[in-house]
C-alpha cells in the first residue's frame, strides 16, 4: 500500500501511515478549521489497510493537543482498529503523553475503556 | 485634524476602557468576526506562556476552553447586521484572571429557538456531577456525529466536566428572533 504522509502544521498533526516501515503515527496539534475534510483520507487509508494488514499494528498517538471536533474522528479511527482486532488481528495503540499533562493522559485511558483495543501509554518530558 | 468633541469623546471611551482593563484584571479582549485564523491567533497568545510558567496545566485549560468557545462562535453566530449587511461570525472574548482563577467569557448573537436549546442544555450540564458528564460525554463521542457546521457537541460538555465548574450563562433580547448569549467559563488555578 502506497505511503500516506501529511506534514504537521499550527493547527493539525503530523500523520504517517507507513506500511513498509511499519510505521504508524499521528502527532502533534489537531484543531483544524474542518475535522472531517483532514481526517477523510486518514480514515480512509485505514479502512483499506484494514483489510489486509501487517502481523501486528502498532499505531502511535503523539498529540499534544486535540479539539473535540478532532476527538470524535480519533474515536473513528480508534474504532476502525477495534474491528481489526474484533477480525483477529493483532493492534496496540502506544499512547503518549506529556508528563506534565494529565487530562492527555486521562485522554488516553478514557479511548482505552472505551474501546476494545490495547493500549500501551507512554509518559514523556517534553 | 483638531479634537472635536466627538474624537475627545472617543478618547474618553478608549482610555475609560484601558482603565476598566488594568482594574478588574483582563487579560485579553477582542471584538470582532472569529475566523478560524483569529481563533488561532488568540489562543496562540496563551499557548505562548505555556512553557515559561507553573501554572502550566491551568493555562492548557484555559487554551482549551479558549478554542472550544471560539470555534462554538466561528461555526455558530448568528450574522450581525450593519446597515443592512450581515457579518457572519461576530463576537466578543474577554479573558481575565486573578489569584484565584481565570475566566473565559463570550458573547455573540444567537437565534432565539436556539437560544432556548443551548439554555437547557447548559442547565442540564450544570446539574450533573462529574461522573455523569464523563458519561455523557463518551456516550456523545461514540454515538454523536460531526454536523456540517463542523462541530461534534462535545465542547460544552468537556468545558464543564474539564473545569469542574458551574458554567455561566445569560442571554439578552435584541429583537423578537435572536439574542445576545454571553458565556462565562470558570478555570480554577
Amino acid at each position: 500500500m502506497e505511503t500516506l504522509r501529511i506534514e504537521q502544521t499550527d493547527d493539525s498533526p503530523q500523520v504517517i501511515l507507513d506500511m513498509e516501515d511499519n510505521h504508524f503515527e499521528l502527532s502533534g496539534k489537531s484543531l483544524p478549521e474542518d475535522v472531517v475534510d483532514f481526517y477523510q483520507p486518514v480514515l480512509d487509508w485505514l479502512n483499506k489497510y484494514s483489510e489486509a494488514p501487517l502481523s501486528k499494528t502498532i499505531f502511535n498517538i503523539r498529540l499534544i493537543y486535540f479539539n473535540t471536533a478532532s476527538s470524535k474522528l480519533i474515536m473513528d479511527i480508534l474504532l476502525i482498529f477495534e474491528e481489526m482486532v474484533g477480525e483477529g488481528h493483532d493492534v496496540v495503540i502506544r499512547w503518549h503523553s506529556r508528563r506534565s499533562d494529565d487530562d492527555m493522559q486521562e485522554a488516553g485511558k478514557e479511548y482505552e475503556e472505551m474501546v476494545g483495543v490495547p493500549f500501551e501509554h507512554i509518559v514523556f518530558d517534553k | 485634524m483638531g479634537f472635536t468633541g466627538e474624537s475627545k469623546g472617543f478618547i474618553n471611551y478608549i482610555y475609560d476602557r484601558y482603565k476598566n482593563l488594568r482594574i478588574k484584571d483582563i487579560t485579553l479582549v477582542f471584538e470582532g468576526q472569529i475566523t478560524h485564523q483569529v481563533m488561532k491567533a488568540l489562543t496562540g497568545l496563551v499557548e505562548e506562556q505555556l512553557d515559561e510558567v507553573e501554572d502550566e496545566k491551568v493555562l492548557r485549560r484555559v487554551y482549551h476552553v479558549m478554542v472550544e468557545s471560539l470555534q462554538n462562535i466561528n461555526r455558530h453566530a448568528e450574522a450581525y447586521e450593519y446597515r443592512g449587511h450581515p457579518y457572519p461570525g461576530m463576537g466578543l472574548v474577554l479573558v481575565a484572571k486573578n489569584k484565584e482563577r481565570f475566566q473565559v467569557t463570550t458573547g455573540n448573537i444567537v437565534e432565539d429557538a436556539h437560544a432556548e436549546e443551548i439554555a437547557l442544555f447548559l442547565g442540564k450540564l450544570n446539574t450533573m456531577d462529574q461522573d455523569s458528564l464523563d458519561d455523557l460525554y463518551k456516550k456523545q463521542l461514540r454515538e454523536g456525529a460531526v454536523t456540517p457546521k463542523g462541530g461534534a457537541g462535545l465542547g460544552f460538555i468537556d468545558i464543564r466536566r474539564k473545569t469542574g465548574n458551574l458554567l455561566d450563562y445569560s442571554f439578552v433580547s435584541i429583537d423578537e428572533e435572536t439574542s445576545f448569549f454571553i458565556f462565562t467559563s470558570i478555570i480554577t488555578r
